[in-house]
């Protein structure tokens, strides 16, 4: 019993941590990677011993946005503005940050390790209606960027937070039904079901991965994904050239940190659901609980172990390679003007999405899948 | 092994408080929210009871209420909107056109 | 549903419920209701009712309640102290509400259990499916005949809500 309660401790402590980290890298991502795209350099300077600079080694700014700007927002004073909900306004950054980390209990980042003679599912929480989770903390997701922005006793904060939930609860509903044409075709609601689900092959070479049977549904979640999480081209609530910063525009220091942590972590959550719903979640081309299967006919085997590790490595650079397809869409596209936005998810996404539940469910009745 | 008496003993005080803030406050909104209060201390009556009976009517009739609930508070909010705007006031006490 | 986790959510709803009520600005009693809700799903969830657990806290807390919010907003609602007066409404009010409380507790407290209490539970009880199925066959009538209600609903508030002045409906774009 107490094994069972240090495991699962363990279990959701790394994902914690992974997230976290993930994050934070996803800081230095952004600004390097920006800095890539906009052909300049981005932060090279800080440095704490000076040796790379003295050996000729090019800075790439992890000093800089890994150490001193965190430093830099932690020490800040913390501004409450005059007039402001005191109680509302601290408790904004961190409903924010609550939904968005609770949703990652259920996403599965590898298969069954063994252990002895224990079998260790490797997703934190193992709920049989995980997709309705996931629906539930994103619709609750809504309330720190309302609140943030009302508590703020400032107008353009108010504004940037009625756009953004505004948007949210627009959007919430075609990322909804992509997630249920999912679950439609998997026929369950539990996420590591749909990763094994996702393994084999189709004519002996192709995974049977979810984007070569629900295509639409993929667009369709990515981009109600970006709008759910306020990216560009979504991200008109913190429209930074019209709102100041929108709907944390009167937070500073340690808060301000939470709330650009939840971005990121934004990023992460709705990468980590499209890897795990239609790119097959941890699962790799052609690996089986016992080894490789090549299509040539080959087999080779594997321990357990080295299959359960290929498994969280395979997750990991399948989620930071749609990070880094939510990085670069930012610094391409230009921002939705608001009508524009409001026009694309109730008149566009929504019939679309619609119209592939609805020819999902009778590609299912009438195909016999 | 908590007995549904106790959970319908809850759905009795919830609703009793969602009764008490019909009665006592005399702002429209908290009003609505109190009404919301009492569907929920129903709703969980109903789950209660549908554990008890180990079938999926309650829960069938607990969907339809939420349902309900959701077109009420659409419907009515935009009633209160509407007086807002005739009216000035969300007092419940200052909308006495039709008194006497 | 063991004891004390229940005594626990019990206690915190029947505290947020207070809240509701006795709070001063709108909004903090609509956080409070929020609250309430969360922990009623909580509930539902510990009742083994998976599937209307969740619902409640997609549909009533995320949804309904960010309707109430935005309508807050819209009024501009502040902190306004509980009102005075009507002291008979609220003598006789609280009086009739303990004596419902009083009478409610003792009439449930009391009741025998249900005929098929003691039966085993099955094991897909409050699964999707098995919700799905009692909504489309036994229920079937109640179920579309709720869709035209939430149709009738949106038409409504929205032929409500709109300005006949302007073009554009408060709540969209500002």
């Amino acid at each position: 019993m107490l094994i069972e309660l240090l495991i699962g401790a363990i279990k959701a402590i790394i994902v914690l941590l992974m997230v976290l980290n993930l994050s934070a890298i996803l800081l230095w991502f952004e600004r390097k990677g920006s800095a890539l795209i906009q052909d300049r350099i981005g932060a090279n300077r800080a440095a704490i011993t000076g040796v790379g600079r003295r050996l000729g080694l090019p800075n790439l700014g992890f000093v800089n946005t890994l150490m001193a700007d965190p430093l830099k927002l932690f020490t800040k004073e913390d501004f409450v503005p005059a007039g402001a909900d005191k109680f509302l306004h601290a408790l904004a950054p961190f409903l924010a940050m609550f939904p968005v980390l609770i949703t990652f209990a259920v996403v599965p980042f590898g298969d069954t390790l063994i252990i002895g003679d224990r079998h260790i599912n490797l997703q934190a929480a193992n709920l049989n209606v995980a997709a309705l989770y996931i629906l539930a903390t994103i619709g609750l997701g809504v309330y720190g960027v309302a609140l943030g922005g009302w508590a703020s006793n400032n107008r353009w904060a108010l504004l940037g937070g009625i756009r953004a939930t505004a948007q949210m609860i627009s959007y919430e509903l075609a990322m909804g039904l992509a997630i249920v044409s999912v679950v439609m075709t998997y026929g369950t609601l539990d996420l590591q079901e749909m990763c094994r689900a996702q393994g084999g092959v189709w004519f002996g070479w192709l995974p049977r991965w979810g984007i070569f049977v629900q295509p639409v549904a993929f667009l369709l979640l990515l981009t109600a994904g970006m709008a759910e999480t306020k990216r560009v081209p979504f991200d008109l609530p913190e429209g930074e050239s019209e709102l100041i910063a929108g709907y944390f525009t009167e937070y500073s220091g340690g808060k301000q940190a939470v709330f650009m942590l939840v971005d990121f972590a934004e990023i992460v959550l709705v990468s980590a659901l499209i890897t795990t719903f239609f790119f097959g979640g941890w699962q790799f081309p052609w690996l089986y609980p016992d080894g490789f299967h090549l299509p040539g006919g080959a087999f080779f085997a594997l321990p357990n172990v080295a299959v359960a590790i290929i498994g969280i490595i395979s997750f990991t650079v399948k989620v930071v390679a749609f990070c880094w397809l939510q990085i670069l869409a930012r610094w391409t596209l230009p921002r939705f003007r608001y009508d524009q936005l409001m026009r694309l998810g109730w008149k566009g996404l929504l019939p679309v999405a619609l119209a592939n539940v609805v020819v999902t469910a009778c590609v299912i009745v009438l195909g016999g899948v | 092994m908590v007995p549904p008496s106790y959970f319908m003993g809850l759905s009795a005080v919830l609703f009793c408080i969602g009764v008490l803030g019909v009665l006592l406050r005399r702002n429209i909104i908290i009003i609505f929210m109190s009404i919301e209060l009492m569907l929920n201390a129903v709703n969980l009556a109903f789950v209660a009871l549908s554990r008890a009976w180990g079938n999926v009517d309650g829960q069938a009739i607990v969907f339809f209420v939420m349902t309900v609930a959701a077109a009420e508070a659409a419907v009515g909010l935009g009633i209160i909107l509407m007086i807002f705007r005739n009216r000035e006031t969300v007092n419940a006490d200052e909308i006495n056109l039709m008194r006497w | 549903m063991p004891l004390l986790p229940f005594l626990f959510l019990a206690a915190l709803s029947i505290i947020f419920a207070a809240g509701v009520i006795l709070q001063r600005h709108p909004v903090h009693s609509l956080l409070s209701l929020v609250l309430t809700l969360v922990v009623i799903g909580i509930l539902f969830i510990g009742l083994d009712a998976t599937t209307v657990g969740f619902l409640q806290m997609i549909v009533y807390a995320g949804a309904i309640m960010v309707l109430f919010l935005f309508v807050i907003w819209l009024l501009n609602l502040q902190s306004q102290p509980i009102e005075g007066g009507h002291l008979a409404l609220k003598f006789v009010g609280a009086l009739g509400s303990a004596a419902l409380i009083a009478e409610l507790l003792v009439f449930v407290l009391h009741l025998p259990p249900p005929v098929g209490h003691s039966k085993p539970l099955a094991l897909d009880y409050g699964s999707i499916g098995k919700l799905a199925q009692g909504l489309f066959t036994d229920y079937l009538v109640a179920f579309e005949v709720t869709s035209i209600l939430l149709l009738v609903g949106v038409v409504g508030a929205v032929a409500l809500a709109r300005r006949t002045t302007a073009g554009s409906a408060p709540g969209g774009a500002p």
